[in-house]
């Protein structure tokens, strides 16, 4: 059996709303990630899904319920104390990239790094490696204003990665790009999960996108309503693997 | 190592936006360098006062009358008994130094007087040489003057002491004088009788000696006629003569070399005010040695410096207050990279850290600058006004932490704010 890296039991979320009016975005969510899954969540806007994101990315705490995320306990955990979980155990992916501004490719990468305390040789190796890794080595110089979309949010996953974290997790990572951009990041995300064994969740309202990952989540309401096995498999792969087999 | 590097990127957003940083330090340079200059300036002033203060004899006491302080009496009935007013007090001669009265101060304290100061003016006046017109002070002067005045001969001689006594019409002259009737020439002046015309009266003297004329930036900006009216020096028997005056109403003392001349200024006032102006209605008898006199002048000049210094002061102030108001824009702006930051995990700390080093930074690159223009306008303002003066060092050193701790103080606000952000919040501002 694999560890389990995200591990919650009846989170639920309230914000208040002046004294009479609570609401309740989660309603009691039991979820539990594995190691080396791809995951998706999805959702319409409004059903939750942002809540959800933001207590699994430990930015935020729930109201009920406990929440461990590789073996952390991030219920009762201080403001610092979820920096520090932030930094070592969560990569994000955002829709928007938010890479800092007037700061290169490379300083982008090593930023996780800089705040976990790593000396500058090491954030600068680490960083090289991960660009390639994302193929971004030749634009590592670049500001982000010298980037395109696609570009930026290769940029931004290899930043996800530099602290080797337990979860990638992706916000909509395709959102902002073309279809074929769009590919080109989803593709990232299967080589790492495939190659290196990344456990990542995928938040999106894209039933496509959901389809290519290992298990689908649906919330619905602040509540998990369904969940599936997906295809595990890009569209691409398996337009390749049908070319070949056309070929044979 | 993350202090580094949020002073390079302090210094990437400054570059990113020049003209806003350029305007939000434009505050710290004025201040500061406003007040570099007013205290170089300060500085320049209290050296000049020094120079010729020390120049005139840091050991000498000046004696003068002064109006008694009266107070009114109350009985214990509360009849009120109006004190005489000291100034409407009629004066006659008898009430002032008479020579013997001086006389009486030298034998006392023999130890420590060396010298008495004393002169008696007999008039302004011209005096003609072809058609060549000098302007002179006709005045009388005892040896002690030549000595606390520091003049300095340049050539012939001084009165010998018969000459003193006997009031001959001898004349020792300015170089101005020399310059003005006979072209510069020493020998020409020496064994001139001229005529010294004050009023519808002449007196002629003749010159036997030429002093040298001291001038300082100081003394020709206070008296800006100096050079066309200069002191031409009879002896003071003669003068005494001339003006039908043998009383005084202040004359300086000359201290023995060593003498404590705050010591020697009490003993003086007290001498008199217990012997001769014991029962004077109006007046007493003050003394006031040099060294007292630099030294209130020297605070004086202080604390207008410090006061002129705390109005520069303000517009550090406002200065800084314009860093903390850019500060609170700039992190506006940088909400989403302050809330990416969060994500990736900055701590608070770190999130605060990085603000306030970019105010530390304006403000010490502005005060950087403002210590340069500073410096150079002070330095210019003191060379303008004759004594060349540079900032301390010290002065120097607290500009500069000043604008660390403006930076700091203005910049904490800011940055606390910043750092207390909901990461959440952040991300999803637009």
């Amino acid at each position: 059996m694999a560890k389990t890296i995200i591990d919650m039991k009846g989170i639920v979320k309230k914000f208040f709303i002046g004294t009479p009016n609570e609401f309740a975005a989660l309603k009691g969510v039991d979820l539990k990630v594995y190691e080396g899954e791809f995951v998706a969540i999805v959702g319409a806007s409004g059903s939750g899904k942002s809540t959800l994101m933001n207590i699994i990315g430990s930015l935020d705490r729930p109201t009920e319920g406990e929440y461990l995320l590789d073996g952390v306990n991030v219920t009762e955990a201080k403001d610092a104390q979820l920096s520090k979980i932030r930094n070592s155990k969560v990569g994000f992916v955002f829709q928007t990239y938010n890479l800092i501004a007037k700061t290169n490719a490379q300083k982008n990468v090593e930023m996780p790094m800089l705040y976990a305390g790593l000396g500058a040789k090491e954030r600068s190796e680490r960083a090289k490696e991960l660009l390639e890794l994302v193929g971004m080595e030749e634009r590592r110089k670049h500001l982000p204003e010298e980037l395109s979309g696609g570009q930026k949010q290769r940029v931004a996953i290899a930043r996800a990665m530099a602290n080797d974290p337990a979860i990638i997790l992706a916000d909509e990572p395709t959102g902002a790009l073309d279809s074929q951009t769009g590919r080109l990041v989803m593709d990232i995300f299967h080589k790492l999960h495939k190659e290196q064994g990344k456990t990542v969740v995928l938040i999106t309202h894209s039933p496509e996108l959901a389809e290519e990952c290992e298990r689908i989540i649906t919330i619905k309401d602040g509540m998990i309503i369904g969940e599936r096995k997906g295809t595990n498999k890009a569209p691409s792969m398996e337009a390749n693997e049908e070319k070949k087999e056309v070929g044979a | 190592m993350l202090f580094f590097e949020n002073v390079r990127l302090a210094f990437s957003s400054l570059l990113a936006n020049k003209m806003r940083a350029l305007l939000t330090m434009l505050g710290i340079i004025i201040g500061i360098s406003s007040v570099i200059a007013i205290m170089t300036v300060g500085n320049s002033l209290t050296a000049q006062v020094n120079d010729s203060m020390s120049s005139l004899g840091a050991n000498n006491v000046q004696v003068y009358l002064n109006y008694k302080d009266t107070k009114d009496e109350v009985t214990e009935e509360g009849y009120v008994f109006k004190a005489d007013d000291p100034t409407k007090v009629a004066l006659n001669e008898s009430d002032l130094f008479s020579k013997e009265m001086i006389e009486e101060l030298c034998e006392a304290f023999p130890d420590e007087i060396y010298a008495v100061s004393l002169t008696q003016g007999v008039g302004q006046g011209e005096v003609k040489e072809g058609s060549q017109v000098a302007y002179v002070n006709l005045l009388g002067a005892s040896v002690g003057k030549f000595i606390s005045a520091n003049i300095e001969m340049v050539d012939g001689r001084f009165f010998s002491e018969a000459e003193m006594k006997d009031a001959r019409m001898l004349a020792i002259a300015s170089e101005k004088f020399v310059e003005k009737l006979y072209k510069g020439v020493n020998a020409e002046a020496l064994g001139k009788t001229v005529n010294v015309y004050i009023g519808d009266k002449f007196y002629p003297v003749t010159i036997i000696g030429i002093y040298k004329v001291e001038q300082t930036a100081m003394t020709s900006a206070l008296m800006g006629s100096s050079d066309k009216v200069t002191d031409l020096y009879i002896p003071l028997r003669a003068a005494e003569e001339l003006s039908h005056k043998d009383y005084y109403y202040s004359f300086d003392v000359i201290g023995q070399p060593g003498a404590d001349a705050d010591k020697l200024a009490g003993k003086i006032k007290s001498f008199y005010n217990t012997t001769a102006y014991r029962n004077s209605r109006a007046l007493m008898v003050d003394a006031l040695s040099l060294k007292t006199m630099v030294e209130s002048f020297n605070t004086m000049l202080g604390s207008i410096t410090t006061a002129i210094a705390i109005v520069a002061g303000i517009a550090l102030l406002v200065g800084g207050i314009g860093v903390m108001n850019i500060m609170l824009v700039s992190i506006t702006e940088r909400t989403r990279e302050i809330g990416t930051r969060k994500a990736l995990g900055a701590p608070n700390s770190s999130i605060r850290l990085q603000f306030v080093v970019e105010a530390v930074v304006i403000c010490i690159i502005g005060g950087i600058i403002g210590i340069i223009l500073g410096v150079l306008a002070g330095t210019g303002l003191a060379a303008a006004l004759g004594t060349p003066a540079s900032p301390s060092v010290s002065s120097i050193i607290l500009s500069i932490s000043v604008s660390m701790a403006i930076g700091v103080f203005f910049g904490y606000y800011p940055a606390n704010k910043a750092a207390k952000m909901d990461p959440i919040e952040a991300l999803r501002y637009e």
